[in-house]
């Protein structure tokens, strides 16, 4: 593949222009369909009955009341699922064991979480399907909760699954051993990356910060709920209308989940209303299908919000503790990582990107990172943009400002000081390609934000650095050449945040074509080669890549095309500026669109196509943020109030560079959330008491201020057109980057997410020597 | 199950009757049985804004009014924003900017800039912040929506383009007016 060789010198006339996005008009006029939109002749509408118990054995399932009730056409439970053995199943950046998978999606004898689904109805409305749930009859035998990481993993803590054996994963230069011990635990799995010398390390530090971190599980947040409407018809062939991250993932696992052959199932994914991970797995769509074959008729489920946050993927809560060594002039001697992921009911939280990314943007010699996945009785968690990356680094970035304190230095000098380039380790081992982190901490320290005075009683200001490794993973694309001179660009990645526009750019580039001379298509999982989800930040990287190589693709054979016509060799066939040009007699230039209209002479439509694994042709680029927020906080409630926020970003190449923006702002608006105000609220019987998005507080217009971005563009060097990606780092750094705000505003050091009012009260109340209790009285 | 009613309402300019059960919500009749699905499901609970729409000139959560209750009312859904030839202005400076990645609360939040833009034609950036409060973004950070509302604002007052379908025509009370007198001829 040559045009792996290099990136290229940056002359473009499309990439990095502001072009209005391809299905922008039906986005704005309400014509574009999700996948709740889609309705079918003969529809039922279904609902979930879910367990109200955190943890409890399944005794009996009663559905005959619910069968009999006029307009129920068809009832399932865990019974109507087939056993699956475990099979692991890469989606996105995740591994997903199909087993659990299946106990996720139906219990069987045993409920996991409040909001477990334990069976389904399929009724002629969504209000007789609800009545219906109403007169199932499930006994339930409680068994004790166990709801953070801290509690499961104790000797003698309630095992949530019996057969569940530990794994230890060490890194790769210390095999370690593969098994853990044959006994029942909640510890799935253990991952260690060392390297260097620790107890040397820390012996020439000058001093030592060693902390210990918490932050609350949060959820995606995606303003669409979970939808998916399956029609299974007489022959076995089935097709599912969903809002999904990835088609060709759910297609794999529902065949799995109910032991069918994925030929026999097609995934038409809907317009998403926003993922950020949350959608790159199955929750609905294997009950949908086999409600429609029990009932003979389409069958739609959509969940309602308190569906939404009981039981779909939310992140890990984690524990984390941090120990730092340094000298008095900010040189990081060594560091160890401690840290628990909360997996949720099953095996499977980011456990193991967590302990990639942890401290990725620093160049450590002695380092040695411990992360644990646990199991715990809370919904199992999902990706969540950069899933790991975030939690670890409120932990560490905030332990690395006490560090700049002590070393009486700029905070982002620290960072420069140890700052990763080119040739530093990750903390996987791999040493990194050219990276752009160094650049953004130049951006902020350069920016009109940090050279601003910032001036007023309790106001602070911040700063965060973040890594993300990116996804590449695989995907296709077609190039269709029209008889107009138009072309098509047909893949299988599903538009989240305005990647057709930029796919569209990339083939216009390519061809010379105006981008409104191309029509960017997203299709089904029969009309596409396998295309992974739209997820690990890939799209404008893989998809992009193969974009690229289909235009090119369908470049040559154009050239083909006019050699022909001009009775002449392919290789003298020259294309610049949409122009078809050879020398010599009989060849006057074509433009690609007069090519197009004599196609059928010279044998027939020209279709560019490519396939790519971006991850194997090694095309993937590593992505960096730095952020900077001014907080004022106010001292009589704890509320904290964002003044300004600026991040910078290394795009690699912003192809669409609003829509990079966008991506920039999303997550750090995400990350401020995640910062102070979201967090999931169970009781002590581990019942979820914040199900509704007034109680679960994600941030609004008013809590915001404009989020300033600075894209940094260090070209990737091994894409060709420098591409890193850029959905996920931006929610890295914030967390931190407030909490570091907010000890510059009240002096004191927030180690546990959300920093929520009453948190930050109580710190401040202890900071002074008093409690809430007694501030109250003094009130009184 | 109480029997279904006849509710008379204009909806985007158009008298329509239609058929719902007391315990359908508006939001409910929109999608399911006016198959007009542009306004979205978000929660159900009046937090998110996703299914907003303008009643009497008001912006308000459809998922908390009954069908029932839209007898007699003037009803503006995205739907009806556009001219067949045009684009609104808003709808316009949304594209501009850039200010939709998923898009699923975008027509919650047209809705609601429309409303704020008929009754305050020149909102401050905390004016355009506090009318759209209601309405959740996860996608955007809301940056580049303020900006698009405050740039229609812009546009709309330098008189440069005109506002689309809705907004140039009757305004929603004059509409309401001109719906009830029709209702009492009847």
């Amino acid at each position: 593949m040559a045009h792996l060789n290099g990136s290229s010198d940056g002359n473009f006339r499309v990439i990095g222009t502001r072009p209005i996005r391809h299905d922008g008009v039906e986005k704005v006029t309400g014509q574009a369909l999700y996948g709740a939109d889609y309705s079918m002749p003969g529809m039922l509408y279904g609902k979930v009955l879910r367990s109200p118990h955190a943890h409890a054995k399944i005794k009996s399932i009663r559905i005959d009341k619910a069968l009999k009730h006029p307009g129920v056409h068809a009832v399932i439970t865990g019974a109507d699922f087939p056993e699956v053995k475990g099979v692991m199943a890469q989606v996105g950046e995740l591994v997903v064991n199909t087993h659990y998978l299946s106990l996720n999606v139906m219990a069987r004898d045993k409920v996991l979480y409040d909001g477990h689904p334990v069976a389904a109805v399929a009724a002629t409305s969504k209000h007789i399907a609800e009545e219906a749930l109403e007169l199932i009859e499930v006994d339930y035998e409680l068994l004790p909760p166990v709801m953070t990481a801290e509690e499961a993993m104790k000797p003698d803590a309630p095992i949530l699954l019996p057969e569940l054996r530990s794994r230890f994963i060490a890194h790769r230069t210390d095999p370690g051993s593969p098994e853990g011990p044959d006994r029942p635990t909640n510890v799935a799995a253990h991952i260690q990356f060392q390297r260097g010398d620790l107890e040397a390390g820390f012996k020439s530090a000058d001093f030592i910060v060693e902390r210990e971190y918490r932050t609350a599980t949060v959820h995606q947040g995606y303003i669409e709920p979970q939808n998916a409407l399956a029609i299974y018809n007489p022959d076995g062939h089935i097709t599912i209308y969903c809002s999904t991250q990835g088609s060709f993932n759910v297609r794999t696992l529902t065949a799995s989940i109910l032991g069918l052959s994925e030929g026999m199932i097609r995934v038409v994914p809907a317009e998403i209303g926003g993922g950020f991970g949350g959608k790159t797995t199955v929750y609905l769509e294997p009950l949908a299908v086999l409600l429609s074959k029990k009932s003979g008729r389409p069958v739609k489920l959509t969940m309602t919000r308190s569906e939404v946050l009981r039981a779909t993927g939310p992140t890990s809560g984690t524990k984390i503790r941090v120990k730092l060594g340094a000298t008095r002039q900010g040189k990081i001697t060594a560091a160890e990582v401690w840290m628990a992921y909360e997996a949720g009911a099953f095996p499977g939280s980011p456990f193991a990107p967590g302990a990639m990314t942890t401290l990725g943007p620093y160049h450590i010699e002695n380092l040695k990172i411990d992360s644990f996945d646990v199991v715990v009785n809370r919904p199992k968690v999902a990706a969540y943009r950069a899933p790991g990356s975030p939690a670890s680094a409120f932990a560490c970035e905030t332990a690395l400002d006490e560090v700049a304190e002590k070393c009486g230095i700029d905070p982002l000098e620290l960072r420069l000081r140890n700052a990763s380039h080119e040739g530093t380790p990750q903390p996987a081992g791999p040493p990194f390609k050219k990276i752009g982190y160094i650049e953004t901490v130049e951006a902020i320290k350069n920016s009109d934000h940090y050279r601003s005075e910032l001036i007023g009683k309790n106001r602070g200001r911040g700063v965060a650095s973040g890594f993300w490794f990116n996804g590449g993973l695989q995907s296709s694309a077609t190039v269709n050449v029209h008889t107009d001179g138009t072309i098509s660009v047909v893949t299988g990645s599903v538009d989240i945040g305005g990647t057709r526009a930029a796919m569209a750019m990339i083939a216009a580039e390519v061809l010379g074509l105006n981008v409104t001379d191309v029509r960017p298509i997203v299709t089904d999982t029969d009309a596409i080669g396998h295309t992974d989800v739209t997820g690990g930040s890939r799209i404008a990287l893989a998809t992009g890549l193969a974009v690229y190589d289909a235009a090119h693709d369908a470049l040559r054979q154009l050239k083909q095309r006019a050699a022909k016509l001009w009775e002449k060799q392919p290789e003298e066939v020259q294309f610049k500026n949409g122009v078809f040009t050879a020398s010599g007699e009989n060849a006057a230039p074509l433009t690609l669109k007069e090519l197009a209209s004599r196609l059928a002479r010279t044998g027939g439509p020209v279709t560019g196509r490519a396939t790519v694994n971006a991850g194997a042709v090694g095309a993937v680029g590593n992505a960096f943020a730095t952020v900077c927020v001014d907080v004022e906080v106010d001292p009589e409630t704890g509320k904290v109030q964002i003044l300004r926020a600026t991040i910078a970003q290394d795009a690699g190449r912003a192809i669409h560079p609003s829509y990079v923006e966008g991506q920039m702002q999303g997550g750090l608006a995400q990350g401020l959330g995640w910062a102070l105000s979201e967090e999931y609220v169970y009781d002590e019987r581990g019942v979820l008491r914040n199900t509704s998005l007034l109680d679960y507080r994600m941030p609004t217009c008013l809590d915001l201020p404009p989020i300033e971005t600075i894209v940094v563009e260090v070209p990737n060097p091994s894409h060709p057109l420098g591409v890193r990606g850029v959905g996920e780092v931006s929610i890295v750094p914030p967390m931190a980057a407030v909490a570091n705000a907010i000890y510059r505003a009240v002096g004191v050091r927030m180690r546990e997410l959300p920093m929520s009012p009453p948190r930050l009260l109580k710190e401040l109340m202890r900071k002074q020597g008093t409690s809430v209790e007694q501030q109250a009285a003094a009130a009184d | 199950m109480a029997k279904k009613v006849v509710v008379e309402a204009n909806i985007n300019g158009e008298p329509i009757e239609f058929l719902c059960e007391p315990r359908q919500s508006l939001l409910e009749v929109l999608r399911d049985v006016l198959e007009l699905t542009g306004s979205k499901e978000g929660c159900l609970t009046g937090d998110c804004g996703a299914c907003t729409v303008i009643v009497n000139g008001r912006p308000l959560c459809s998922c908390l009014m009954l069908g029932v209750e839209a007898q007699g009312k003037t009803i503006q859904t995205v739907e009806g924003l556009a001219a067949p030839d045009r684009l609104h202005v808003l709808q316009q400076k949304f594209l501009e900017h850039a200010s939709l990645q998923c898009g699923i609360c975008t027509p919650g939040f047209l809705m609601s800039a429309k409303a704020l833009l008929d009754r305050n034609p020149k909102p401050t950036e905390a004016e355009i912040r506090y009318a759209l409060a209601g309405n959740l973004c996860r996608c955007t950070g809301y940056d580049k929506i303020v900006r698009a509302v405050a740039d229609a604002a812009q546009t709309l007052a330098s008189g440069q383009q005109p506002a689309g379908h809705l907004g140039s025509g009757p305004s929603a009370t004059e509409q309401t007016e001109r719906f009830l007198q029709e209702q009492e001829v009847k």
